[in-house]
């Protein structure tokens, strides 16, 4: 067996009680306190997560542009430099590589954020596709990612210390800054349905930043949080994961990230397949009897199997049993279904995706 | 502190038995590595089941986890409390059971005591 990959935070996960799981073949920490807790921490508080083991690809080049117009289903010719944007990669087929977030440093120079997971086959594709001026670099073991979430993000960063500039608007970052000595790449993004940043700083200053936000959020009540309670938030906030709500063989049209395709762009690797309509939908689910919902469960309607859910767990904030699935489309405005649960057919009604949004 | 007034299986729950009913809930270890306990599924009385049976599931966050009987018999009673506060198990393993069977068929070989259940734990690390 290939042995466990380490973030630069490993060692700090096991001081700090974490509790160490494979996660695709990284060891990280599914929770340290209990994932209830540190769920509700981001959402009434501040969490902090390592996420170093997300990949990161840098493009440059004089044609670094015209490549990732051509790689990626959304638009960035709108872009300036200093903002993120989110995007799906596709096969020819319309099935998804990836999930990434974009970040622009200058027409010739771009970073995109992978989910681990894929961090190998994306870099393979990408390599696959190159033409002309432009060059990918893995950066993967270069960054130390770290996320603070939750409404007291800000007092704590605060507290930690920032010397020059923090990101204001949601999807913009600013590529240097200093926070409590370290310097850092800022971007107001995350993945919790909450307000806050990720920051992304050398692979050897992780544990040094990581301490002194923990330090700093002491006052504030912040919690380190690990995987689950990373999960159960994106869950709630309706956010999908490659792996559950899509993979190579769901479109994003299917996924309901429509947003992030743009058909009236040029061309663009996928785009003939999108431009068909979806078969499928992604919905939301919320069980009326008893039990949980898990992935994987057959989803029924009118008596016919329309369906699978893609993820399903108990929600912390809300309480009770969703789930989301994806559904045949003809079905997909319909609100009474059954979700087999253990050999069980339980009833759902539709629920409208994010579970949770903040107020 | 493992009590030493039951007995204990490789699946983690234990067992008290008095009177020819058999008493049964998951270890302190169980509920700790599952976390937050949110769902309990209980069978009902008058259930029969055989030695190592799935009985009940008990479900954290994460995931669901069957739950297994080391005796064979009939439910006669449920813990219904847990229904409503699945958490109970989390606060008190070892008062919060979940089912009593009357007991029919014991496998004895499959019972740890605690000290022996202890030493089980330790060495799966």
């Amino acid at each position: 067996m290939e042995a466990l990959k380490k973030t630069p935070l490993y060692e700090t996960h096991l001081k700090l009680g974490g509790r160490m799981v494979d996660f695709g073949g990284w060891n990280l920490p599914v929770q340290y306190s209990g994932i209830v807790e540190e769920h509700k921490a981001v959402r009434e508080r501040a969490g902090l997560f390592d996420v170093s083991h997300m990949g990161e690809a840098r493009v440059t080049g004089k044609d670094a542009f015209a490549y990732l117009q051509k790689i990626l289903t959304n638009d960035i010719a709108t872009m300036m430099p200093g903002r993120c944007r989110y995007s799906m990669v596709c096969y020819e087929n319309g099935g998804a590589v990836d999930d990434v977030l974009v970040y622009k440093y200058s027409d010739e120079d771009y970073l995109l954020v992978i989910n681990a997971g894929n961090t190998a086959k994306d870099l393979a594709w990408f390599e696959q596709n190159l033409f002309g001026d432009a060059k990918v670099i893995d950066e993967s073991p270069l960054w130390a990612q770290l996320a603070l979430q939750g409404p007291r993000f800000l007092d704590v960063l605060k507290e930690a210390g920032v010397s020059g500039p923090l990101p204001e608007k949601n999807y913009t970052f600013v590529p240097e800054t200093v926070v409590a000595g370290i310097r850092c790449m800022v971007s107001r993004t995350g993945y919790t349905g909450e307000d806050g940043v990720e920051l992304y700083c050398k692979a050897s200053d992780g544990p040094a930043l990581h301490a002194a936000l923990c330090k700093a959020g002491e006052a504030y009540g912040l919690l380190p949080c690990g995987l689950g309670a990373r999960d159960t938030l994106r869950f709630e906030a309706g956010m999908p994961l490659y792996g559950h709500e899509m993979d190579e063989t769901v479109t994003p049209l299917e996924v309901g990230v429509g947003f992030a395709v743009k058909l009236n762009k040029e061309d663009f690797i996928g785009k003939q397949a999108l431009l068909s309509p979806a078969k499928r939908a992604r919905i939301g689910l919320h069980l009326l009897e008893r039990g949980i919902m898990r992935e994987h469960c057959a989803v029924y309607c009118e008596g016919k199997e329309v369906g699978k859910t893609t993820s399903g767990m108990p929600v912390p904030t809300l309480e009770g049993s969703y789930a989301m699935a994806l559904v045949d489309i003809s079905f997909a405005q319909k609100d009474e279904f059954e979700v087999e649960v253990r050999g069980k057919k339980l009833k759902a009604a539709r629920a409208a995706i994010p579970f949770y949004k903040r107020s | 502190m493992t009590p030493k007034d039951r007995k204990y299986t490789r699946d983690h729950e234990w067992v008290l038995i008095e009177d020819g009913k058999a008493r049964i809930g998951i270890s302190d270890h169980a509920q700790h590595a599952l976390g937050d306990i949110v769902f309990v599924e209980l069978p009902a009385v008058g259930d029969g089941f055989k030695p190592g049976d799935s009985f009940a599931v008990v479900e954290s966050v994460k995931a669901a986890s069957e739950i297994y009987t080391p005796v064979g018999g009939e439910v006669v009673e449920v813990n219904e409390a847990l229904e409503a506060e699945p958490e109970r198990i989390n606060a008190d393993p070892y008062g919060a059971f979940l089912a009593v069977i009357a007991v029919a068929e014991l496998d004895e070989a499959a019972l740890l005591d605690a000290d022996a259940y202890d030493a089980f734990v330790a060495s799966e690390g």
